[in-house]
């Protein structure tokens, strides 16, 4: 009898819990606390969260390859390029390329905003990264988490869960981090600039726009084809308006159901050996770094537009170039509303922000095709 | 003269603290608009009454819509 109770104590993964694996609970827990209790990105922070926990498991084999069921979610879903579309379907669904029409000059500031991707590119491989690994970590300053978990999965799968992890904590942070960079590199006067109303966008610019965007990006760097392609068709679907069954869809069950599949799998891959290094740090701490030299860099190239073009563009604009979509153009609105209360900048900014998330699909599709 | 108030973005108007004929103060808030799960709060451009109400809560507005009418006292 007490033979028995001893194999059935055997088999139970208890004697096999490592302190690693104690501390990925307290990274999980920690995860799900802040996601629960701050409102960090919830949507994807409360299942990575639990997936570590799960990852943390002794004998529950849940990624052993072929055999584990998030290992399955992760094959198939992540590895197999499927999840990471098609959120951006739902993405390209709910975005609304208006504002970016009515003011086509600041798609430069969306590219300008990618500057932090390149730069902490060479920065993480002075330091000794591998080239790979190096454009993983690069890009978590483009602030756009399927991307950076697209990009990791091909590169760089090892550091996959951590960049997804640094790359959806600074987004929640993006009212934090962006701020202070902002004021610093502008003058009041230059934050209370009001924008000149943009130009009327008719229905058929909004149709057109999808087809056209789709074939020159995919022509000019095909590596982006499937993000780029997917976003594109979502936007077909909802500015069509004939297909409202399936804008709909895409922007609500689709996208729901894929977060919960994208979330558990990304949070499993972080166990104890493959998370707990000092280079760890090191991805979180050039994953700010290029957070913050973007958001400088989109600031820094609104002012040189400044100096070239008589119509004044408000340089805070630039700081939307990051892709958080969207906050980092709430951000900028509420910067700008702290000088002049009256000075409405939402909309302008939507413009560089989903401007920065082409921006940041090209970056990965050009790190893809000189890499891989 | 009369001062217009234009939405400056597209929205729902989730509070609307004017009514018709009422006296507004410059820079008082007039209503609040929601997109894009942030709220917008609207102010009045300049002191006066309030001539012309063209909203009420709840309503999805366009950008540029006139949602109010202010004529200078």
């Amino acid at each position: 009898m007490t033979e028995n109770l001893l194999t059935l104590f055997k088999t139970s993964g208890f004697l096999y819990l490592t302190p690693g694996m104690l501390l990925m609970w307290g990274i999980g827990l920690g995860l799900i606390y802040l996601a629960i209790a701050r409102d960090y990105e919830p949507l994807l922070l409360l299942p990575i969260g639990f997936g570590i926990i799960l990852a943390n498991l002794p004998l529950a084999s849940l990624m052993e390859p072929h055999e584990g069921l998030l290992w399955r979610f992760y094959h198939y879903g992540i590895q197999w390029e499927v999840i990471p579309p098609l959120i951006f379907l739902g993405l390209g669904a709910l975005t609304d390329f208006g504002p970016l029409l009515a003011n086509p000059a600041l798609i430069f500031l969306g590219a300008g905003a990618q500057a932090g991707v390149y730069l902490t590119f060479f920065a993480a491989h002075a330091i000794g990264f591998t080239l790979n690994e190096s454009a993983t970590v690069g890009i978590i300053g483009g602030a756009d988490g399927p991307t950076t978990i697209f990009l990791a999965a091909k590169l760089a799968p090892h550091m996959l869960g951590t960049t997804a992890v640094a790359a959806y904590s600074y987004m929640a942070l993006v009212p934090i981090i962006q701020p202070p960079i902002m004021r610093l590199m502008t003058t009041r006067k230059e934050r209370m600039i009001r924008m000149k109303k943009g130009r009327k966008v008719t229905p058929l610019e909004k149709i057109l726009f999808p087809i056209i965007a789709s074939m020159l990006i995919i022509l000019l760097v095909p590596a982006s084809a499937p993000l780029i392609a997917m976003f594109m068709i979502g936007n077909l679907f909802r500015e069509a308006k004939v297909v409202e069954r399936l804008t709909h869809a895409a922007q609500n069950e689709l996208l729901n159901i894929v977060t919960i599949f994208l979330g558990l799998p990304v949070g499993a891959t972080m166990n104890a050996e493959n998370f707990l290094q000092p280079r760890v740090i090191f991805i979180f701490f050039l994953g700010l770094f290029a957070f913050m030299i973007s958001t400088g860099t989109g600031v820094a190239l609104a002012k040189l537009m400044n100096l070239f073009s008589k119509k004044k563009i408000n340089p805070l604009l630039g700081a939307a170039g990051v892709s958080a979509v969207p906050m980092a153009a709430r951000v900028v609105h509420k910067v700008a509303s702290q000088e002049d209360k009256k000075n409405y900048l939402l909309m302008y900014a939507m413009g560089p922000n989903v401007a920065g998330v082409i921006g940041t699909v090209i970056a990965a599709g050009i790190f893809l095709t000189m890499l891989e | 003269m009369a001062e217009e108030i234009l939405a400056p973005l597209a929205g729902k108007i989730v509070k609307l603290n004017m009514t018709l004929d009422a006296k507004v103060e410059e820079d008082e808030e007039a209503l609040v608009i929601e997109a894009m799960k942030m709220e917008t709060p609207v102010f009045v451009p300049c002191d006066g009454v309030v001539t012309a109400l063209n909203v009420k809560e709840g309503d999805e507005v366009e950008e540029d819509d006139v949602l109010a009418v202010i004529a200078e006292a």
